[in-house]
This record gives structure tokens, sequence and C-alpha cells, in this order.
């Protein structure tokens, strides 16, 4: 009898797996790879509460993009890199076009979608994440880590901390760790201290913590023995709020902590309580708090109870964070449709309006998303657009900006970024050039 | 009636001894190999491909590998995902340090490494059994895993610790398309399958199944513990060396030591036990349901139309795919070979039972 149940199934999956949805021909469609369960899913929620209520938004108020509605479908993977790409696999098709980019918000899935999107011809948007020498557009056509990368993020902690010593020459003897989620996500900046550290005589501790990141004992008592000057965290998820709870216990200053943007949510520091006062976190611009876009968001979306969070929710930052990720995406649709008329992009016509991407002050205050973040602009050789960013303070209620802006050094960062895209093409045999259309 | 083995007279020791005596099973492999082979890629789309044919068969050929360990010679072991990781390692280094090598020569080099480790880790299964050695293994699982994330020699140095192949071909043929992947996987499943099943049947089959229901009448009925212990631990390695190479090389394409962490050994597990202990079909069934229902269950309520937020979808999944899993253990501890083989039993006698 169960034999015919699982026949029953088989074939019931098999019908699934060709049974593509109809859509209507207007229509861009949009994955959304999201995680809203497991132990990522505390930042996983507002930022893809975000993101859908960005495309809400334009949908309700614009019509869609120049009359081009978005459709956009979720798809659970739980941070799983297997999943992730599942997900992938199964949405990429979709709507008229396909799909117009993906957002997959884990390092891991970036990475293993890098090999595939060239041949799918879909364009990755990792904001912040990702390979940092993705930058490099001759290698990486279809990668655009948008608003900087995890290169750029180490070097503005470094560049902050440089400036309370006073001076890059102040740093020589000091002792800088690292305590990083044991992923290519939390390895990614240690090629950048490990540069940083050779130019400016400082050492370095690199301590890996394993996923999910709730046993952190032997880590911190590390800390403790060798007392590091500065600590960087590059957790994620449960991993963060863990790291400042435990500094709290071993006695480690949060004042000298610093996280990455992965790092500086609410989430993370809220479990802590007041053990988190004083903890710093880089952010990539934008910090939390509603702006004046939020004003439409009121009108169109939530007075008509359409939203995907709670209103006190749409001023945190990741929810902040996944408006600027849909924005972005939505700009570039709409710069390609300038080029190839106002229709359904498809990913490669999308490509082309990511790599040509240029918001202006103007644009931006247009867009509802003044003094939030500054211009960008995107280009071939600089797939990252923009390389600013700021500290931010917790003050035990709200993130406080407590820094000016800074910009990666790309004496530093530019022939790193250089070196080892050159390493990837040779590996893969990839000849370095621009794509035109 | 349709499926009756009266009048099948065995008139040799060769026909007596056929992997597949009855002649309708024989059909039945021809036509599913030639299904897989020639009909499949006729209307297969890529995301049948990469999700689920290729997935299940090289999750079939782990859950074959931890099978002759654990379900033919009963040595419970939980360091399946660090072997995969061994034989996917291996065959990466051997390929970027001498690009050239034939792809199949990259696999059994995975293997035979996986090989060498999984004996010495089997080292201790000749003193310790049981939960015991479930320990023992874990612990090779941790190390391993930790060996892969901290030596950067296996890595080529990679900043984040990921490593990444691309372009194979074999003999010429690119093996780049999903259809080429999953044939080749096809492939290296039937033949490693065709290559287990007879090994289990045969002498040292039996050596490990004897050593698998009582070790010490095993032992004064002259099987060395030694050799049968090794040989199941050999084999078994070898088997999830090759899947942990074809997991990384064919279905990921770019890893990091996460693919094959603890997860991964369970995971592994669950298929035995669900396919059932000490049955080749079962590793095939166990696969095909572990990774199969959680997909279809995370789709069906999109496929039904009902409109369901995309955490509760995920919840569901958990929920209903943990409620199935002791449902069928409930009803047939033995797996779904055992399933199998009741079906089997009645369609004998269908439709005139006694």
């Amino acid at each position: 009898m169960m034999k015919y149940v699982g026949t029953a199934v088989a074939v019931a999956l098999g019908g699934a797996v060709f049974t593509a949805p109809a859509m209507a021909q207007n229509e861009q469609f949009i994955p959304a790879l999201v995680y809203r369960t497991g132990a990522y899913a505390p930042n996983g929620v507002p930022f893809a509460n975000g993101i859908a209520d960005y495309y809400k938004l334009v949908n309700a108020r614009d019509n869609g993009i120049n009359g081009v509605r978005i459709v956009t479908e979720e798809c659970e993977f739980g941070y799983a890199t297997d999943r992730g790409v599942e997900c992938y696999e199964r949405l990429k098709k979709n709507g008229p076009t396909g799909a117009a980019y993906v957002i997959p918000l884990s390092t891991g899935v970036t990475f293993a979608l890098t090999e595939k999107t060239t041949t799918d011809q879909i364009p990755i948007i990792s904001m912040g994440y990702g390979r940092s020498e993705s930058r490099d557009g001759s290698v990486f056509q279809w990668n655009f880590p948008l608003l900087g990368t995890y290169w750029t993020a180490s070097d503005i902690i470094l560049q902050h901390i440089a400036k309370k010593e006073g001076g890059f020459d102040k740093l020589k003897g000091k002792k800088i760790a690292l305590v990083y989620h044991d992923s290519p996500y939390g390895k990614e900046p240690i090629a950048l201290l490990t540069e940083r550290a050779k130019r400016h005589g400082f050492e370095t501790m690199f301590l890996p913590v394993t996923h999910p990141g709730v046993e952190q004992k032997a880590t911190w008592l590390q800390i403790r023995q060798n007392r590091p000057d500065y600590v960087l965290l590059w957790g994620w998820g449960v991993m963060n709020s863990t790291a400042i709870k435990e500094a709290v216990a071993v006695g480690y200053p949060r004042e000298k902590l610093y996280g990455v943007w992965w790092s500086g949510a609410e989430p993370d520091v809220r479990p802590a309580e007041d053990g988190a006062k004083g903890y710093n976190a880089v952010t990539l611009q934008h910090t939390a708090g509603q702006f004046k876009l939020h004003e439409d968001l009121k009108k169109f979306i939530y007075d008509k109870s359409a939203g995907s969070a709670k209103w006190e929710e749409t001023g945190e930052i990741l929810y902040v964070r996944g408006l600027i990720n849909a924005m972005l995406g939505v700009e570039a649709i709409r710069t390609a449709q300038a080029k190839f008329g106002n229709k359904p992009m498809t990913g490669a016509q999308v490509r082309w309006g990511l790599e040509n991407l240029n918001i202006t002050e103007a644009r931006i205050k247009e867009l509802g998303f003044e003094g939030v973040m500054k211009p960008i602009k995107v280009t071939c050789a600089d797939h990252e657009g923009a390389r600013t960013g700021r500290i931010q303070t917790w003050d035990g209620k709200n993130w406080q900006i407590t820094s000016d802006w800074y910009v990666s050094d790309d004496n530093v960062i530019g022939p790193m970024v250089k070196e080892a895209a050159a390493k990837y093409a040779a590996e893969k045999k990839i000849t370095p050039g621009c794509l035109t259309n | 009636m349709l499926y009756r083995e009266a009048g099948q007279f065995k008139t040799s020791y060769r026909s007596d001894q056929a992997i597949f005596p009855i002649v309708q099973d024989r059909w039945f492999m021809w036509g599913l190999i030639a299904f897989g082979f020639l009909v499949l890629p006729l209307f297969a789309n890529q995301y049948l491909y990469t999700e689920v044919l290729i997935p299940v068969l090289i999750l079939s050929l782990a859950a074959i590998g931890l099978n002759i360990l654990t379900g033919y010679c009963g040595q419970l072991s939980l360091g399946t995902g660090g072997f995969m990781a061994v034989g996917a390692y291996a065959s990466y280094n051997l390929l970027l340090r001498l690009p050239d090598t034939n792809l199949i020569v990259v696999f059994l080099f995975g293997g035979l490494m996986a090989m060498l480790v999984g004996v010495l880790f089997g080292i201790p299964s000749l003193r310790i059994k049981g939960f015991y050695l479930a320990v023992a293994t874990l612990a090779s699982q941790f190390f391993l895993e930790w060996v892969f994330a901290r030596v950067k020699w296996f890595t080529n140095y990679a900043p984040s610790g990921s490593v990444a192949v691309a372009n194979l071909d074999l003999f010429g043929f690119p093996i780049q398309t999903p259809q080429q992947k999953y044939l080749f996987v096809l492939a290296v499943v039937v033949v490693l399958g065709f290559a287990a099943k007879n090994l289990v049947r045969g002498r040292i089959g039996r050596m490990w199944m004897a050593m698998r229901d009582m070790d010490i009448a095993a032992e004064i009925i002259g099987i060395r513990p030694l050799h049968a212990k090794l040989s199941a631990f050999a084999v078994s390695s070898f088997y999830i060396g090759v899947a942990g190479a074809l997991w990384a090389f064919l279905r990921l394409g770019s890893w990091e030591p996460l693919a094959f962490d603890i997860n991964r050994s369970f995971q592994i597990l669950f298929m035995v036990i669900i396919g059932g202990l000490g049955s080749i079909l079962g590793s095939f069934l166990g696969a095909a349901f572990i990774v199969l229902i959680p997909i279809f269950l995370n789709q069906a309520p999109g496929l039904l139309g009902v409109p369901l937020s995309t955490a509760m979808i995920s919840h569901l999944e958990f929920m209903i795919f943990g409620v199935m899993i002791v449902f069928f253990l409930i009803v047939e501890p033995h797996g779904f070979a055992r399933l199998w083989a009741i079906a089997k039993e009645k369609l004998r006698l269908w439709p005139f039972p006694y």
C-alpha cells in the first residue's frame, strides 16, 4: 500500500517540475530568495520584508516600472547553500523574460551562483557581500557587489580605528583580532587585514566560530588571555548576540568591538540588552530610522494594511537595507528600459542596466532616499559603485552614527582586487573583458 | 499474474546465481536503465536534472556506501560527510595539480583516498562496537572537517576557503551542461551500483553479514574480524569518496567544507535507515525520499493554489516531513526496501492470494 503512496507522490512531484505558472506578458519577474526560518531568521525576516514592500510600493504607487508591473515570488532556503541554489533553479525561468536579477543575501549562495549565472545570463546583486574581488566587472561580468564589499567594510573599520589612535602609524605593535563565522563569508576580510597588517605593522589574530555560532566560550577565553586592542566581529544571526554576551562575560570593552554590517542590526544587539551599549558596527551608508520614502510606504501600503512587516519595524536597519537593495534593482531595470524600451527586461538587459547604473544626488532625492545613501555610479571596471561607509554605535536603544563618512582606500584594495580577479580568471579560463550589451 | 516466476527454470548454476534471477526483474532493470539513459534526456528540463536527478543519484551512491558499512557489516558510522569531503578535496587537488588527468582517474583517486582514510578511521572498530564506534567515527567527521577548513594547502590557499572546478571534460567530451553531468553521474552510479549488488551477495558480502549478525560466531567459523571490518570500511569509504567527489564537482561546482558537515552525515544515515538497512535498493529509495519530499512539500501549497506565507510553508515542511518519517518507521521499521519486498510477495500471488 505504502508503495502506491510513494508512487503517487513521485508522480505528483514529476508533474510539479513541469508546470510553470501562466503569467501576463507585461510583467517583470524578480525572484526573492529569503530565510524566514532557522538560525538566521531574525536578520532574514526584516530584509525580506523591506524588499517585498518596495516592490509592492512600486506597483501600487507607479503602477510598476514604466508600466511594467513587478511580480515576485519568495522561496525559503533557510540560509542553506544547497537549498538556495535549488530556489534559484526553481525560479530563474519564471515570468515572460525570466528572472531579472537575483539577490542571494548569503555569501555561500553568491559563491555557488557565480558559476551558474554566467551561463543563465542573470545578474547577481550582492549588496555588501559576496566575493570582494567580484567588483572587477571585466572578470565577474554578472556580479554586482553594490555599495561596498567586505574589503571595503573592513578597511573602513581600520581607518576608523587608526583615526581614533591618531593615524595608521600609531597602529604599530597593536593587536587586532577578528572573530569570524567560519564560512567563506567570515574569511573574506582576512586578506585585507593581513595586507593592512603588513603595511602598518599591527598584529592580527583570527578566531573562527563554527556555524551557527552559539558556542563561543573558547574563542572569548582566547581574547581574555591575549587582550587584543580591538576586536572585529564578522558574525551573522545568533552568532552576533552571543558574541556580545560573551564579550560582556569576559569583560571585554564593547567600545573596542567593531562589527561588519551583518553584525550591526537591531536583532544582533537587543538580546544582549544593556551589555551591548557602546558596541560599534560599520554601516555601508544607511542607518536605522524612517525617512522620506516611508511617507509613501505608509500611504500606499501600510494604511491599506498590505505591509509585510509591522509599521514600527519599518525603520529597522535590515528593513531599510532591503528597501535600498530593491530600489537599486528597480533602478537598474529602469536604466535598462531607457535603452531597450518599456517592456519586461531579460537578465542580460538588466545586467546592462546595472553596469550603467548612475544614481545622482538629485535622483536619490526624487526616490525619497535623501540622507540615507550617497550617489552611486557603476562602471564595468567598478561593479561596487560606491565605497563609502560610516561607523554607528548602539546607545542601548538606538543605533547612532558616530563617525564621518569614510571612503575605503583604493591604493590598498585596488591591487588586491586586480590580483584576486586575475587568479580567478586564470583558474576559470575566463578572458577578461567588458560586455557591451 | 504479471509477476510470476512459474515456468522460469534454472538449468545452470549461472542462471541460478544471476543478479536478478527473475526475468521480470531483469527486464525491469534494463528498462529502467534504458529509460534513464535514453528517454529521460528527451524531455527532462534543467531543474529536473540539477535539483532532482543528479542529487538523488549522487546521494544514493553515498547511501550505498554507508549501507555497506552499516547495513551489511553492522558498523555504525557518523563520518560519512567527512569521507565525502576527503573524496571531494582529493579529487580537487589532483585536478588542480595535474590538470590534464582523465576525469575517471580523478574520481577514482578521490575514492581511493577516502578509502585510505576510511580504513585508518576503521581501525578502532576492531576494539569498539555499536554506539561507541559511532562516537569514534563522529570524531573523524569533526577532524576531517577541521582539516579542510584549516589546512590551506587543500584549498589551494583560497582566501575564503571556497574552491571551485569548471570546464570538466572526459575524453574530449565536455561535461558541463546539466544533461551531460546527469548522464555521467548515471553511468557511474549504474556501474558502481551493480558492483555493490554483486559484492554483497558474494563471499565478501556474506562475510560482512556474518560479522554483523554475530561477530563471535563469525570468528569461530573462520572469518577474520580485521579483514571483514576493514574491508567493509574500505569499500564503503570508496563509494562515499566517489560520491563526495561527484557531489562537489557535478552538483555544487564550488564548495566549502560546510557542504560536508555533520548534517550531511546524518542525512545519509537517515537515507539508509528509511530506505532499509542492508539493501541496495533501499539506498536509492531512501535517497529519493529524503531529497525529494522536502522540495515537494515546499512547492505543494503553491501548486495547490493555497496562499501561505513563506515562513509558514517552511515550518509545515519540517512538520510534515518529520511526521512522515515517524509514520513510515512505525508502519515498516525495516524501511522502504522491506515495503517493496512485501509488495513483491503480494504481486507474486495476485490475483489469487491464499
